[in-house]
């Protein structure tokens, strides 16, 4: 797979280009011929049945996963400018008896100090920073195990957006979080997308939220089936066929 | 090591006077520590029954050591129970099957071959027996050196992928989007406690290890606030531990690895009762 710059000629500030991106896993075809556009300040929702290849894509773009084809990003005047991605996985069971704290959970990603001779006082400093970004500063000393869905997510959050990146990419980011919680997530989502300007790319199964926050929408099953402004994609043939005869529900 | 035997000779611990004692207060002081980080992810990455199986294969390579008449089959235990780690990971990563199933699989294969082996031609297995049991009072100067390096190796490793390795271990996704080299840094340890746990075992025995490796981080977690304390707690357990296991043995003339043991079952009983529910 090609990862690098291109001219950046579409008019936006700044933007994410995907051509023609396969995967290809001995002779079994995951995705093909995948192409998307994201620009800087948008929020695009990938949604598709389970084993439509929604996480092999975002692995794709992450480059944890082997593909052809070209993924490119460009800011107008920094040709070659390295792009740099958040990532937040699909969220782990984590055990609740791990003595890993929130804080000790950032140590360990972000600080060459061990965690086990603690955390110094300037790291801390810089987790609490971090916290800030999801309005999270109280869950600092809470084993990561004991978190609710909906904290450990902003948790998770709040690292991907340390170092500051170009593009946030969410893997799920919904599932197992209450009504509550999730109105809570995408608010803060939607309120850093603004203030940092970058672009964030999700997948999720969750339909209801797409009409407030996703600018753009891809239906994926191993190919893009479909794709456009939210009230396009849900109201879309394609749609109706994917999820009314494979039985998913909005 | 004159320094250390003549400190003791100073102080009025009659069971210190021997030199056997003195050599067997070191190989403990140093064992401990070992075994009290290498616990934390151990634990951490419910890795428990692996270092189980390691312990049979390293008895495996020992026999296989001494079929073929090497003087110190400990060279060949080392160089087996790294191969059967190495083995393991790579079978675990190409398998569907769980890992607890693998493992059944690799440990019985590797107790039934060191058996095979060790009883061929009619052999007599009794000269095997010390690595069933272990004995720490028999540790010589030259070994207690080797475990100085080991644990400095421990130590040295430890700083630089403690890190790595707990994010291995609790959440290997995230860790592998943050670049960490989450085959190699698994690798690297499986292949560290396979190296520490073929050494310990003449001296505490295979059938005992496990508990060395596993008690004193379970006993922490049951204590630990963070990932400081845990590690701090386990140390210093598995010290405390150590020397007071060490004292009973002397005294009552059992096992000292037994005696360990059991002094780290009735510490994980007491932090049990008053474990942190919760975070």
């Amino acid at each position: 797979m090609n990862l690098g710059s291109h001219g950046g000629n579409c008019g936006h500030s700044c933007c994410l280009r995907i051509a023609d991106l396969s995967v290809k896993i001995g002779s079994d075809m995951i995705l093909e011929n995948i192409s998307l556009h994201a620009h800087c300040g948008e929020m695009i929702a990938i949604i598709g049945p389970n084993g439509a290849g929604k996480s092999t894509l975002l692995k794709a773009i992450l480059g944890q996963q082997e593909s052809t084809g070209v993924i490119s990003f460009a800011i107008p005047g920094q040709r070659n400018r390295k792009l740099t991605i958040g990532y937040v996985p699909q969220s782990p069971t984590f055990d609740p008896g791990d003595p890993v704290t929130v804080a000790d959970l950032f140590a360990c990603c972000m600080s060459k100090r061990p965690a086990f001779l603690g955390i110094s006082k300037k790291m801390k400093e810089k987790i609490e920073e971090c916290l800030e970004r999801v309005h999270g500063e109280e869950l600092i000393n809470k084993r990561v195990g004991t978190l609710s869905g909906g904290e450990l997510q902003r948790v998770l959050l709040a690292l991907a957006l340390e170092p500051l990146p170009n593009i946030l990419i969410l893997d799920e980011p919904l599932s197992g979080v209450d009504v509550e919680g999730m109105s809570m997530l995408m608010d803060m989502l939607d309120e850093i997308r603004q203030v940092y300007d970058l672009s964030i790319l999700m997948t999720t199964h969750d339909f209801s939220t797409l009409e407030t926050y996703a600018d753009h929408v891809i239906l994926l099953d191993r190919a893009v089936l479909c794709q456009g402004t939210p009230s396009e994609v849900l109201n879309s043939k394609e749609f109706q066929t994917v999820f009314h005869r494979k039985g998913g529900t909005q | 090591m004159s320094i250390w035997y003549a400190f003791w000779d100073m102080l009025p611990f009659e069971m210190f006077h021997w030199n056997f004692m003195k050599n067997a207060l070191l190989a403990v002081l140093l064992m401990a520590p070992l075994f009290g980080i290498l616990s934390t992810n151990i634990v951490t990455g419910k890795m428990s029954f692996f270092s189980d199986a390691l312990g049979h294969s390293a008895f495996t390579g020992i026999a296989i050591g001494a079929i073929l008449g090497i003087a110190a089959p400990t060279v060949v235990a080392v160089i087996f129970s790294v191969l059967f780690s190495l083995l393991f990971s790579f079978v675990r990563a190409k398998s569907n099957h769980a890992a607890d199933t693998l493992i059944g699989v690799f440990s019985s294969t590797a107790v039934a071959l060191g058996i095979f082996i060790a009883t061929y031609g009619g052999g007599s297995f009794t000269k095997y027996n010390q690595y069933l049991i272990g004995d720490i009072l028999s540790v010589t100067s030259l070994e207690l050196l080797l475990l100085f390096f080991v644990l400095i190796g421990v130590l040295v490793f430890w700083l630089f992928a403690s890190n790595k390795m707990t994010l291995t271990s609790i959440y290997p996704q995230l860790a592998s989007s943050r670049g960490v080299p989450v085959h190699l840094t698994q690798t690297i340890f499986t292949t560290l406690i396979a190296v520490v746990v073929t050494l310990s075992i003449s001296w505490v025995g295979l059938l005992i290890l496990n508990s060395l490796l596993v008690l004193p981080a379970a006993t922490s977690r049951n204590i630990a606030k963070n990932t400081k304390q845990y590690h701090g707690y386990s140390v210093l357990i598995a010290l405390i531990a150590s020397i007071i296991g060490l004292c009973i043995s002397y005294y009552l003339g059992t096992s000292a690895g037994a005696s360990i043991s059991l002094v780290l079952g009735i510490f994980f009983m007491i932090s049990f009762l008053f474990r942190k529910v919760g975070g």
